[in-house]
């Protein structure tokens, strides 16, 4: 029991950082570009795949045995559409004046390629509790890509964050980060930052390893 | 026999010297380029400082703190002193730096240096590698971030003296700048908006409103013919965008004197000589074969007056030369020349062959 808990939180974690859909993965870039422009729309958008991510993550690996391989990803993309129906009619009565922002983004949830993606390479292979687990850290994973993208954003573009004046009034607006641009730059620069780490975490465990190497062979000749 | 020779460093006999191939060098090393646009600048930035005092020279020196600044802190360590000796971070800083307003917060110079080596060279590899021109990609990037701060012009010569500071240029870091001046359009701007023309002979020597670098057209042609004796240049590119922006503007002046600019106007407002002889002529982001160079300048020439008479911004330089160093690779690749001893069916064939 112990052991598969570890694999299970395993599988949630991964999504979050070695795996992120974002910024390992680079999938999901339409809404990731187009709602980051401020960090509630972002964090709305990040909420909305969760829902729908973890919902037909559970769907698909709970009927898998009895969806045919011949049409599994039209079966797919309908138990993603109910979701985002869900979704879509919930934003319209809880946040009008944000879903009226994310407009067409939230039907085009249903063509995030990171949702059917995980249907297909995980959820329709694993039992329910893996491809619950691994939606959960998928769609952290894309809710923290999102959030850090439409912040940094924001904040430049905007002076702001979830609309709170951070500079004062004198503040000189950042317009291009607010513009399609900006969003290309923002995501670049983190892709970079990302990547950067992760070598430098590389670098660190080879020299360890090294070292590690050089004590075992100082022990044998002692 | 001289000793004064550098083969000659370690005393040995010269005419036992024995060396291997290449024995002829090229004196032009990349230091010695950079030279030569730096003298060639030197007119262009003397003339910002007479016009627009020490606001300029801050300017110009952040901006090139900026580019220098990012270029050291993301070289890495071994390397540092090889890419700084080459002074080309700091000439990309000049020659931001030369196209800004003088009324700018001095941070943004600061930052536009700093995206200009960041985002515009060391991203792609370093000097040699990158696709667009990096200083007009940093003023792409202030363009499309500040467009209030980096459209609003000082007119030249307004200063009582020297040393008086716009205090726009002061402004803290993220925080917006108030011009304490009258603000002013450029001659391209007075022209697109309200049908002015601007004499030539002060566009000639450059007391009118814009960058602190592009005013004067004629110190900036001083340093042009410079580089061109100097064999610094292509001449192919300044003569092929002069030619055909002048050509089209004529054809545009025959078809209606009342609304377009002369052919003269059109040469020397704006930026287009700075462009022309400092940027356009990049070695790294224009074309390598003579044909090349003909339609990459032809390509800028004309879409400098298209913009500046059909688009909806009043100066087109910027943008006519980044779209034209995108298209460098392309153009490059068409206009490989016919290698020597081989006609063109062979050539044809081998093509074939190889694919």
């Amino acid at each position: 029991m112990m052991a598969t808990d570890n694999i299970a939180y395993e599988e949630m974690i991964k999504g979050i950082w070695r795996d992120n859909p974002v910024f390992v993965q680079v999938l999901g870039m339409c809404p990731m570009l187009a709602v980051t422009n401020s960090a509630i729309n972002a964090v709305v958008m990040g909420v909305a795949t969760f829902f729908v991510l973890v919902g037909s993550s559970f769907l698909v690996s709970a009927f898998k045995q009895w969806i045919p391989k011949q049409v599994r990803i039209s079966l797919y993309i309908i138990i993603i559409a109910t979701f985002v129906t869900v979704v879509d009619y919930s934003l319209l009565a809880m946040l009008p004046a944000i879903h009226k922002e994310l407009g067409a983004f939230i039907p085009l949830i249903v063509a995030n390629c990171m949702i059917l993606g995980r249907q297909e390479a995980f959820a329709s292979k694993n039992t329910v509790k893996f491809a619950v687990m691994d939606a959960v850290g998928m769609s952290a994973g894309f809710m923290i890509a999102l959030f850090s993208l439409g912040a940094v954003r924001e904040i430049l573009g905007v002076g702001a964050l979830f609309g709170f004046d951070l500079f004062g009034p004198d503040f000189e607006p950042w317009v291009i980060m607010i513009l399609p641009p900006g969003g290309f730059l923002t995501l670049g620069l983190l892709l970079l930052f990302f990547n950067w780490m992760t070598e430098k975490r590389k670098q660190f465990l080879i020299q360890l390893a090294e070292v590690d190497n050089e004590t075992i062979k100082v022990k044998a000749n002692g | 026999m001289s000793n004064n020779n550098p083969n000659n460093a370690s005393g040995k006999d010269p005419h036992l010297l024995l060396q291997s191939a290449p024995l002829l060098h090229q004196k032009l090393t990349t230091p010695a380029a950079m030279k030569d646009v730096w003298i060639a600048l030197l007119p262009a930035s003397c003339a910002s400082f007479w016009f627009f005092g020490i606001s300029a020279v801050l300017i110009l020196l952040t901006s090139i703190a900026g580019a220098i600044l990012t270029e050291w802190i993301f070289t890495p360590t071994e390397k540092r002193r090889f890419a700084l000796s080459d002074t080309s971070a700091g000439l990309t800083g000049l020659l931001l730096g030369l196209t800004l307003p003088a009324g700018i917060p001095l941070w943004m110079a600061f930052l536009g240096g700093m995206v200009s080596i960041g985002l515009g060279k060391v991203i792609w590899g370093g000097l040699g590698s990158n696709i667009f021109n990096p200083a007009l990609l940093g003023r792409a990037f202030l363009l499309g971030t500040f467009p209030i701060a980096m459209t609003t012009w000082v007119s030249a010569g307004d200063l009582s003296d020297f040393f008086q500071l716009h205090s726009s240029n002061l402004a803290l870091p993220f925080m917006q700048g108030q011009l304490d001046a009258m603000s002013e359009a450029t001659p391209l701007g007075l022209m697109k908006f309200e049908q002015q023309v601007t004499s030539f002979g002060s566009l000639f020597i450059g007391n009118t409103a814009g960058s602190i670098g592009e005013t004067s057209g004629f110190l900036i042609i001083l340093g042009g013919i410079y580089l061109f004796l100097r064999n610094a240049i292509n001449w192919r590119i300044p003569v092929a965008i002069l030619t055909t922006a002048a050509l089209f503007s004529l054809i545009l002046l025959l078809v209606d004197n009342q609304q377009y600019p002369s052919p003269l106007f059109t040469l020397f407002s704006g930026g287009l000589l700075l462009g022309t002889f400092f940027m356009a002529t990049d070695p790294v982001t224009s074309p390598l074969t003579p044909k090349g160079c003909w339609i990459f300048g032809i390509g800028i020439g004309f879409l400098v007056v298209l913009i500046r008479v059909y688009g909806g911004l009043p100066e087109g330089v910027l943008y006519a030369i980044l779209l034209m160093n995108a298209a460098t690779p392309l153009i490059d690749r068409y206009t490989q020349p016919r290698i020597f001893g081989r006609d063109k069916q062979n050539l044809k064939n081998n093509n074939k062959a190889d694919k």
